[in-house]
């Protein structure tokens, strides 16, 4: 049978079915066990990665987005606000490095967006699988591309002059929790990817929740010089708890109530959003 | 009638028709089924004010072809959709193979496969690449399904195609991974919507030969299509829809003579007789006759239909009637109308219906 085929191929794309091939590759199609809905998760994962392999494009928002935040916020800010840029970046970057994990979050909406107008999704929805599986190894293939982020933000920090006080695992901790903290709040970008109709207003939408909940924070300043009204806010946004927990696993004063808290509203969005998502999902 | 027997219907392969060669004869193969491939009653999709599908009743029995015919926006993917479990029907119900597509949908799932009528490949990853996704999606192993993987395209024409992005492959081939992707695992059925919308006569060919193959190891395969002669040549059972309902249901030959007509086709002996030959069979039909290209036959057109008599009867008749006038035949054969002419009849009815 490999005479036939190479026969064929010589003449371009002079392809003749086969019965004898197609007949056996048919017959010993036995479907296998079904996956778990781990192993699915991670083949989606796999996906996510072998489609940066192939536009790598895509790392542009996590490689060069970060750098601009830091250096465009450490010279604005830091000789306005803490004398000397160099010593605002100590209380800057871990602010700096959440933001910017946070706004490339967006994009897990944008591209999930993008990609479910495709028929491939169809297939998926119809293979016997954990169907949250194509949408959580989504999100697993992005908390990479998060920690892509975090690793050039932390570098670049380095270079600057940023000197964590918790050492390698206090990095290694801080970028831990805003991974997981990314994972759950991802999954606010998925619903509103599925919800919208185009990658336009996904991008809308997501800037506009964003800005708010990273600017009205503790990103840049200490929230006891705000009004005691936007105070209120930056108490009860996620935000600010997880730029706390960060920022104290970083310098090695850690932050156990905002730890907690952090992990509490990862918690809470996840509760709402993910089935929330899934609902959608499902239907679409 | 050899007119008639040039056409072998397809569902030759039903199991138990004892075709000699078809793939069912694997024994391990055959699962003896009570229940129907697929089975719907009163399925309704409504998008807005669109009913997109308006109560279909189907039943589609196992191991054949079994064609969905309609125009564009007939309705056609939207009913495939709800088969394979990707729409909830707004009203009434369908099963496959006795599995209820709402209640039972991971159990439907199991047992099918959809080529959507867009590409349900990603475009970005190479064939390989696609075939080995879905193979583990599947549950196999990565050894196993890179072996899967390189079979398939191998069968398929793809192996030099293999490391290429899908975006970069010409329509016919995408149509072959996009059908290899759906037989990773050999399913019961085969949703093949709309599979040779817009491929050029040779890579239409190419995929019907594909289809021919899977139907006659044992899968069922729905497929869709605007074209009738694809219909006719794949299916064994055609259920024609327009506006989410259906209009006809039946074999292409029912359907054919349905609608009550056809045609006789005759050779005579000798061409100096043409002319006598078509006052005679215009007599005896009262058609229209006209002259083919070679100089010794002729066509007539039988109107079936009012008088109750089947066209062969008809066409028996002009012959016997051709002899008693010493006109020589040297062959003759029985033309069906084509589809075209059903399905401008069937919708012609339905619109001056009140
Ligand atoms: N998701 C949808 N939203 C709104 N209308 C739809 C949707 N899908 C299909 N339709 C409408 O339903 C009708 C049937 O469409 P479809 O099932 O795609 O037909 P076909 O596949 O036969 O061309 C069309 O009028 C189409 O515009
Ligand atoms: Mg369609």
């Amino acid at each position: 049978m490999t005479s036939t085929s190479s026969a064929e191929r010589a003449e371009a794309d002079g392809y003749t079915p086969v019965a004898d091939n197609l007949g056996a590759v048919l017959a010993s199609g036995e479907p296998p066990t079904h996956p778990s809905a781990w192993s699915a998760s991670v083949t989606f994962a796999w996906r996510a990665m072998l489609k940066i392999k192939h536009v790598p494009e895509q790392l542009f928002d996590v490689t060069a987005f970060p750098v601009i935040m830091t250096l465009m916020f450490t010279y604005l800010f830091g000789g306005a606000l803490a004398g000397s840029p160099e010593e605002y970046l100590q209380y800057l970057l871990p602010g700096v490095l959440v933001m910017s994990v946070a706004m490339i979050t967006m994009y897990t909406g944008v591209g999930l967006n993008a990609d479910i107008q495709k028929g491939v999704f169809d297939r998926f929805r119809t293979l016997p699988i954990w169907r949250p599986s194509a949408l959580v190894g989504a999100v697993i293939g992005d908390v990479c591309r998060y920690s892509l982020a975090s690793v050039v933000i932390i570098v670049l920090g380095l270079v600057l002059g940023y000197r964590p006080g918790g050492g390698v695992l206090g990095v290694l901790v801080g970028i831990g929790l805003l991974l997981v903290f990314s994972f759950a709040f991802s999954w606010i970008w998925t619903l509103l990817g599925l919800v919208l109709r185009s990658e336009r207003s996904v991008m809308g939408v997501s800037a506009m929740v964003l800005f708010p909940l990273s600017f009205l924070s503790n990103v840049f300043v200490d929230p006891r010089t705000m009004p005691e009204w936007l105070q209120g806010f930056v108490d009860v946004n996620p935000i600010a708890h997880l730029v706390a927990a960060v920022r104290g696993a970083l310098s090695g004063q850690w932050d156990g109530s905002a730890t907690l808290w952090m992990f509490v509203s990862a918690g809470i969005i996840l509760a709402i959003f993910g089935p929330l998502t899934m609902r959608r999902y499902n239907r679409k | 009638m050899q007119g008639q027997s040039n056409r072998s219907p397809q569902c030759g392969s039903y199991p138990g028709t004892g075709h000699p060669g078809a793939g069912v004869a694997k024994g391990e193969a055959v699962t003896v089924s009570t229940a129907p491939a697929i089975e719907t009653s009163g399925l309704v999709k409504v998008f807005g004010k669109t009913r997109a599908v308006d109560g279909i009743d189907l039943r589609v029995p196992e191991a054949a072809v079994y064609g969905i015919l309609g125009p564009n926006g007939a309705g056609k993917t939207t009913f495939v959709r709800m088969l394979a479990t990707l729409l909830r029907p707004d009203a009434g119900h369908g099963t496959v193979f006795g599995r209820d597509i709402v209640g039972d949908a991971a159990l439907v799932r199991r047992q099918v496969s959809l080529t959507g009528q867009y590409a349900s490949i990603d475009e970005d990853l190479t064939g390989t690449e696609n075939l080995v996704l879905l193979g583990r999606l599947l549950g196999h192993g990565k050894s196993t399904a890179k072996r899967r993987s390189g079979e398939l395209l191998e069968a398929f024409g793809l192996t030099d195609a293999a490391d290429r992005q899908v975006k970069n492959y010409s329509g016919g081939m995408r149509r072959r991974i996009d059908i290899a992707a759906s037989i990773i695992s050999t399913p019961r059925l085969l949703f093949l919507d709309e599979p040779t919308t817009g491929l050029d006569p040779r890579s239409r060919n190419q995929v019907w030969d594909i289809v021919r193959i899977i139907v006659e190891q044992g899968t069922t395969v729905l497929l869709t299509t605007q074209y009738l002669d694809e219909a006719d040549h794949l299916a064994g059972r055609i259920a024609v829809i327009d506006h989410g309902t259906v209009i006809a249901e039946g074999t292409p030959g029912e359907l054919k003579s349905s609608v009550g007509a056809g045609s006789v086709h005759v050779r005579l002996r000798r061409g100096e007789e043409r002319a006598q030959a078509e006052r005679v069979l215009a007599a005896e039909l009262g058609t229209q006759v006209h002259f083919d290209a070679d100089p010794v036959a002729l066509t007539a057109r039988i109107s079936g239909g009012e008088s109750g008599r089947g066209a062969a009867e008809h066409a028996s008749r002009a012959l016997a009637r051709l002899a008693q006038d010493g006109i020589t035949v040297d062959d003759f054969s029985l033309g069906q109308p084509s589809l075209d002419e059903v399905f401008l009849a069937l919708t012609d009815r339905k619109e001056t219906r009140p």
